[in-house]
């Protein structure tokens, strides 16, 4: 089989991906599979087309591979891939979109106001911050709508701080949220297919808070899996993520990050492409649950596969492929 | 680690052994390894914007963020008639180990490239070394236990923090203005740490020309300087990488020709007047601490690459090493004056920066609430990039400043990297403003509105 790896492209989390792809690489050519790594750019539609890769790995991470569009040129191309879908990711990448789908759901998150620059620049939007203040309460979180890996999240503890606060998350994207806070621990819940895994949480060594830098170097930040929480706490735990993954449409593998504070746990965000390398909570978790890199990706490949096949049979009778979520 | 475009369309048959076993690397191993690793290893930390970094060795991205000098004007024909004659005339010799020390012949090159700036050291008291940072990284391995204090400038190379924490100096940064290193903060820093006790191993300083900040210690800093070295029986760490590189005002002594050798260490290099990738430097000291840092040199790489330091020898044999650096001189100094030209008219009269005599840095200090990395997130949509100041301090400070490289890229790059720069600075601030109610009424003007300097130049495929 041949399995084409798509990595690094222009996202800021380039080297994250890259880091994420050279794990993938290698786990791939372990399973005797020919692997064709292509770091995403101008030429990524002819080399797919001339390589005629029988699956794509998506190994990247933040806008361009993690929000849809890459997605949507291989489903163009009929290749199958890997990870949820375009319209999952689509909603995965913009935290404002995921958390109102929520909240639809009935899905405890964090309350939020998100704003563009133009609502600021055009709207004043500046007036309303007062309000928002008061409802979120001190300190509150603001982040970029899109992004990862924490870049761009700012933590504002008094008035004072949310200006700058806000010029710095709108360095990443152009549409920022205000969050409130939820002090508490930080949970990551891995989803491979439609089942959970082993909780893990994240603690930080040193920082006040969960940090880009502190993410991917050894040694900085505490995990322990599985968390230790009780049995039915687990199981909240797992059934909110669960019910996170379906309500965003997602399949394939994806993870799901909540805070446990003290009214219960809460989803902050789903990351529809989660981080493969050394460091990163999900193939940790697919470890604690007997399943070694190597197979992780083995499975993670034979999902994306099944998923084209039942989606090739659905238009094959004629019927309209809505979700292709193996089972 | 194997870089992204090595491996891209060789597909892997399976027969093949695998290059690397990384994907057994579990969480277990990492808890494993966690616990091997020494205590320095938990301050030695990559630098904050490393992923950032990862983006701009893209070929779209203007970056002014290296510290890279031009070595594409060396002459191609001159360097292939040295390597040629090398091969032909010492073979068996350039490919054999050589002394630790270095060859005689290398350090009369360097007693050459000193005396150009009034030194005149005796050969016996210099090692060459693998470019200056390793003569950095022997310095801080034969002066510092753990906890002892080292001084720098605020900001400070931003490569000499990592060598003095991973032997876990405890470092202190005193504050850099238009003159350089302000010494009166020094002398009650000196004071300080001398009423608790402690004593400083080493001052450590890039008098002219800093890197990142530009700016050159004026002649009364130095002299005082040199001064409280010796009051206060500490070392002088004097970095000299760029000190031919003037542009324009009158060379200033070096601290070592002020203080005759006693208490200054001297670093040089050919990174900047010749070529980095042939990774010679230097070190001058006084010859018990010689002696030591030889010994740590023997450890840690036995000597400087034989091969690179014949390439020096017969590159002086040819004699035109000055014209070379003239040459180099005309070329920065177009490229700066194309930076602070561009600077001034793309930047907000809100940002501040320093006009360098010489070097290859300009810094740029920004409104407060604009975070620098942050902004390089927002820099890097536009393919452009710059250094965040917070590299240059282990305290945290620096965060609105950035350093900006004008040796790596050509006039028209320069202009428009500063270009793109400028219009994000100036949509960050207009921002800001909106949001507090400053100038509510009145959104800065986008300078390129009616600005003529202002044109998209298109840029030749690099």
């Amino acid at each position: 089989m041949k399995v084409a790896v798509l990595k690094g492209g222009s996202s800021l989390e380039r080297g994250v991906s890259l880091r994420s792809a050279a794990r993938v690489e290698d786990a791939v050519s372990a399973l005797g599979h020919q692997t064709i790594g292509i770091d995403v750019g101008k030429d990524l539609v002819s080399r797919l087309r001339s390589e005629r890769p029988d699956v794509v790995f998506i190994a990247l991470h933040g806008p361009g591979g993690e929000d849809g569009t890459v997605q949507e040129l291989l489903e163009i191309l009929d290749l199958p891939y890997t990870g949820p879908g375009v319209a999952a990711c689509a909603l995965c990448m913009d935290k404002v979109a995921a958390k109102h789908e929520m909240r639809a759901a009935g899905l405890p998150t964090p309350d939020w106001a998100a704003f563009n620059a133009t609502a600021f620049r055009e709207l004043g939007a500046a007036d309303t911050l007062e309000e928002i203040e008061e409802r979120l309460g001190f300190p509150l979180v603001v982040k970029p709508a899109r992004g990862g890996s924490s870049l761009g999240v700012e933590f504002a503890s008094s008035r004072d701080e949310v200006p700058e606060a806000l010029v710095a998350a709108f360095s990443y994207d152009d549409r920022v949220l205000l969050e409130r806070y939820v002090k508490g621990r930080e949970l990551a819940v891995s989803m491979l297919g439609a089942e959970a895994l082993h909780v893990v949480e994240a603690i930080p060594r040193e920082e006040d808070f969960f940090n880009f830098e502190a993410r991917y170097e050894i040694g900085r930040t505490e995990y322990v899996c599985p968390a230790d929480l009780g049995d039915a706490e687990t199981r909240r735990v797992q059934e909110l993520a669960t019910g996170t993954y379906e309500a965003l449409g997602c399949s394939g593998f994806a993870r799901v990050d909540l805070m446990l504070g003290e009214g219960g746990p809460q989803v902050l965000e789903v990351n529809a492409i989660p981080g493969l390398t050394d460091t990163s909570l999900f193939p940790m978790a697919a470890e604690a649950a007997g399943i070694e890199f190597t197979a992780l990706v083995e499975k993670i490949l034979d999902s994306a596969r099944l998923r084209a096949q039942s989606a090739a049979t659905n238009a094959a009778a004629g019927s309209t492929a809505t979700s292709g979520r193996p089972t | 680690m194997t870089g992204p475009s090595e491996q891209e369309g060789r597909p892997q048959r399976s027969s093949e052994p695998p290059r690397r076993r990384r994907s057994h690397t579990t969480s277990r191993d990492l808890e494993r390894y966690t616990g091997l690793f020494a205590r320095r290893t938990q301050v030695m930390r990559s630098s904050a914007m490393r992923d950032l970094m990862a983006i701009t060795a893209r070929p779209e991205v203007i970056s002014l963020a290296g510290g890279l000098p031009d070595t594409s004007t060396f002459p191609a024909d001159s360097f292939a008639a040295q390597m040629t004659r090398i091969a032909h005339e010492s073979s068996a010799e350039a490919l054999q180990y050589g002394p630790t020390e270095g060859f005689e012949e290398t350090k009369a090159c360097i007693v050459e490239v000193m005396e150009e700036e009034g030194m005149s050291p005796d050969p016996d008291d210099l090692i060459v070394t693998t470019g200056g940072q390793q003569a950095i990284d022997l310095i801080a391995k034969t002066l510092v236990n753990p906890g002892d204090p080292v001084i720098c400038e605020a900001p400070t190379y931003p490569g000499a923090v990592p060598a003095f924490c991973s032997y876990e100096a405890d470092v202190h940064q005193v504050s850099t203005d238009e003159n350089g290193m302000r010494i009166d903060e020094l002398e009650e820093l000196l004071a300080a740490l001398a009423t608790a006790g402690r004593r400083p191993k080493f001052i450590y300083s890039v008098p002219s020309f800093q890197n990142p900040a530009g700016v050159t210690m004026s002649e009364d800093r130095r002299r005082r300087l040199v001064e409280l070295a010796r009051e206060h029986e500490v070392l002088i760490c004097e970095d000299n990488p760029y000190g031919l590189l003037r542009y324009d005002g009158d060379p200033q002594p070096t601290l070592y020709s002020l203080d005759g050798g006693d208490y200054v260490l001297y670093l040089g290099t050919f990174s900047k007047i010749l070529s980095p990738g042939i990774r010679i430097g230097w070190v001058v000291a006084p010859p018990p601490v010689l002696e030591k840092i030889g010994l740590g040199k023997q450890a840690a790489d036995l000597c400087t690459s034989t091969l690179t330091q014949y390439f020096v020898r017969e590159y002086f044999a040819e004699g035109r090493w000055r014209e070379y650096i003239g040459d180099l001189v005309g070329i920065y100094r177009d490229r700066r004056d194309a930076m602070l030209d561009a600077l001034e008219r793309h930047f907000p009269e809100q940002a501040e920066w320093t006009r360098p005599e010489g070097g290859l840095f300009i810094w740029a200090t920004l409104p407060d609430y604009i975070d620098t990395t942050d902004l390089l997130a927002k820099a890097l949509r536009e393919n452009v990039a710059f250094v965040p100041g917070r590299a240059a301090y282990v305290d945290g400070r620096g965060g609105s400043s950035m350093r900006l490289n004008f040796s790596a890229s050509g006039e028209d790059e320069l202009r428009e990297g500063i270009r793109r720069i400028g219009r994000v600075v100036n949509e960050q601030v207009a921002l800001y403003e909106t949001i507090t109610g400053e100038h509510r009424a009145e959104p800065a003007p986008d300078p390129e509105d009616d600005d003529p300097g202002g044109e998209v130049v298109p840029l030749p495929k690099r």
